[in-house]
């Protein structure tokens, strides 16, 4: 990553950001000529600040339960004792990709109800594509000497997984993790239109009242997220992959 | 391993278990009319009794071969039958549970039909993966799908089926904002593909445009569906009372041009990425030849590399075309039309036959149109190359 110009936007995105959720009145003037007939600017049913920490909360819980899924699956279906299940895992996986998310949503809501649930359900489904992918890359692909050199030192299975192969895999895990993160972050605005307590809800308040300083204030918080937390784990992706000494990591 | 295990398939055992849960969860919900809480009646007490017991039966026997290591085709057939049956019965559950004569009750499949289906699907979808059909094969398959569930509507067998009945009491709607989510999404695909292809040749030929442009399109896709259709609203409403002619094309604020501007705007990172990156894995003696032969650059473009990139642009057109019918949906929320004016409308009515009036036919939609572009871009790509890139 190169240092410099664009390390200074980020902080300067980054700092944006913070100033804006803390204080969004600071704005206010910023964001008048946006609304009409003197609606307000600056979204005040509920803290900004407040949304924002719902709706990461939610990001971050439904990515860890579909990374220990994802992984844990894609381990399983890569040993001898379930690769009987590897074509179906791939084509469930290729299947899950086409289900768009306001589909996914709307058929959680009459099992699980309004709010936090169908929506963690639905970032839950979507997080384990690009994750799954990743990590079958990840642990088919590992180089055939150095598998045979962790066999031929007497590794036991679980001693290659451990300390061979999931290292070796680990960049790629990363790559499927930030991707996932990402897609999660724009999916989650959508939660709530049944109702869960995100970012969306800015947005949505917008639409129904015309007000394109909602729409916007809630849009670009959720952009000013995604770019800054892809952007972090991509670095951290790069970090790994220099560590494990295979270069295969974007 | 024992001997008998060895006889044991695996994926059997999920589909097993499934489909055995299925057998005791409630097959079919009956509602006095559309909004109240269903209630929901078994297998045997949803279906006329001598059907009820036929398709107990025939599940039983189906799920004994799922578990046993028999030649794919024949589980395929197997599954293939059940599926069938499940269609069956539901359209009899609907005809059986229904009162003479009331036209508020309500019939929709319960967990246990889902469930069935769901075990049974994934016995196909196993056995498919299995067998890896040629491309042609796959196109086959769905032609086929898609035949026998037109010859089922058009039975007649589930209009007493709720979502049907939604269906009926809004035909014509339904037919028009098929129109528009199809309009949507393949009209917004086509202005990506011409805008976006010429663009990905200028970022491969020219190393300062393309970081530019493709940072800017990550950007672009890192903006919420639901704020970028609502941040176009107002650029559009001032060109529409702005521009001469512009309203005369239907341009407006709200409704389908923000829709169509926004689903463009999404579509363009994944055209102009693939057409940079297919351009860019054209094997270097292929660009050497074509030079040693004295092609022009125009020509060694036309000639050598868009031919031989094609496969990954067309895996481009497929990202986004399955993206877009997804997205489509929110246009719904800007007054776009589409199928989401279904799915929204019945979140808000809490009528869930509603909501699947509008998810059935996207996911369909968006299913069907990544299998056939899958296979096409299996047929175009040399015969190695094109695996990786249809799953990728």
């Amino acid at each position: 990553m190169r240092i410099g110009l664009p390390l200074l936007i980020r902080l300067v995105v980054f700092l944006a950001l913070a100033i804006f959720l803390a204080r969004p009145e600071w704005f206010a003037s910023l964001l008048t000529p946006l609304t009409e007939n003197g609606a307000p600017p600056v979204y005040v049913q509920s803290s900004l600040l407040s949304l924002t920490i719902s709706h990461l909360l939610m990001v971050f819980a439904a990515t860890i339960a579909s990374t220990i899924v994802a992984v844990g699956l894609a381990i399983l279906v890569t040993r001898e004792s379930g690769r009987e299940f590897l074509p179906l895992s791939r084509s469930l996986v290729n299947i899950g990709q086409t289900f768009p998310p306001v589909a996914v949503l709307a058929l959680a809501v009459p099992m699980l109800g309004f709010g936090t649930w169908p929506t963690l359900i639905a970032l839950f489904l979507y997080g384990l594509l690009p994750i799954f992918e990743n990590t079958l890359t990840g642990l088919t692909t590992l180089p055939g000497p150095v598998m045979e050199a962790a066999r031929g030192t007497g590794m036991t299975g679980w001693q290659r997984l451990i300390k061979v192969e999931l290292p070796l895999a680990f960049p790629l895990i990363l790559g499927g993790i930030r991707l996932s993160i990402v897609i999660s972050l724009a999916t989650a605005t959508i939660g709530s239109t049944v109702a869960a307590r995100t970012l969306g809800e800015v947005i949505i308040a917008g639409l129904q009242s015309n007000n394109l300083a909602f729409i916007l204030q809630g849009g670009v918080v959720v952009a000013a997220l995604a770019v800054l937390i892809y952007d972090s784990l991509l670095l951290a992706e790069r970090i790994a992959a220099r560590k494990s000494g295979l270069n295969r990591a974007p | 391993m024992r001997f008998g295990l060895n006889r044991i398939d695996r994926v059997g055992v999920v589909v097993a278990l499934i489909a055995a849960y299925g057998l005791v969860a409630p097959f079919a919900l009956f509602r006095a009319n559309r909004i109240v809480q269903g209630e929901g009646r078994s297998l045997l007490s949803a279906l006329p009794p001598s059907l009820g017991v036929i398709l107990l039966a025939f599940s039983v026997i189906a799920i004994v071969m799922a578990l046993l290591r028999l030649p794919l085709f024949v589980k395929l057939l197997t599954s293939l039958v059940m599926l069938a049956m499940l269609a069956f019965a539901i359209g009899s559950a609907a005809g059986f549970l229904t009162p003479e004569g009331n036209n508020y009750a309500r019939v929709s499949p319960g967990s246990g039909f889902w469930l069935l289906g769901a075990a049974f699907a994934l016995l196909a979808t196993d056995c498919l993966a299995r067998l890896r059909p040629p491309p042609w094969g796959r196109i086959a398959i769905l032609t086929a799908t898609v035949a026998a569930i037109t010859f089922v509507l058009t039975s007649g067998l589930w209009d007493g089926l709720s979502i049907i009945k939604e269906y009926f009491s809004r035909a014509d709607t339904f037919w028009l904002e098929a129109g528009r989510h199809v309009t949507l999404a393949l009209g917004s695909l086509a202005v990506a593909a011409v805008v976006g292809i010429p663009l990905g040749i200028l970022c491969h030929r020219v190393e300062p445009v393309r970081s530019a442009i493709l940072n800017l399109l990550n950007i672009v896709q890192t903006i919420p569906s639901i704020a970028l259709f609502g941040i176009l609203i107002g650029p559009l409403s001032w060109v529409a009372t702005n521009v001469p002619g512009a309203a005369d094309l239907g341009i407006r604020g709200v409704g389908m041009a923000p829709a169509f501007v926004a689903l463009f705007l999404y579509s363009l990172l994944p055209m102009v990425a693939n057409t940079v990156g297919g351009l860019a894995g054209v094997p270097a003696e292929a660009n050497d030849a074509a030079r040693g032969v004295g092609m022009t650059d125009r020509q060694r473009l036309a000639q050598v590399e868009l031919p031989l990139a094609f496969p990954v642009i067309l895996t481009g057109i497929r990202i986004v075309l399955v993206q877009n019918i997804g997205l489509a949906t929110i246009a719904a929320l800007i007054g776009g039309g589409g199928f989401g004016v279904f799915v929204f409308q019945g979140l808000g009515q809490t009528a869930m036959d509603l909501v699947l009036l509008g998810a059935v036919p996207t996911v369909t939609m968006a299913f069907a149109a990544a299998v056939i572009l899958d296979a096409i871009v299996e047929l175009v790509a040399p015969a190695n190359a094109g695996r990786k890139e249809a799953t990728a």
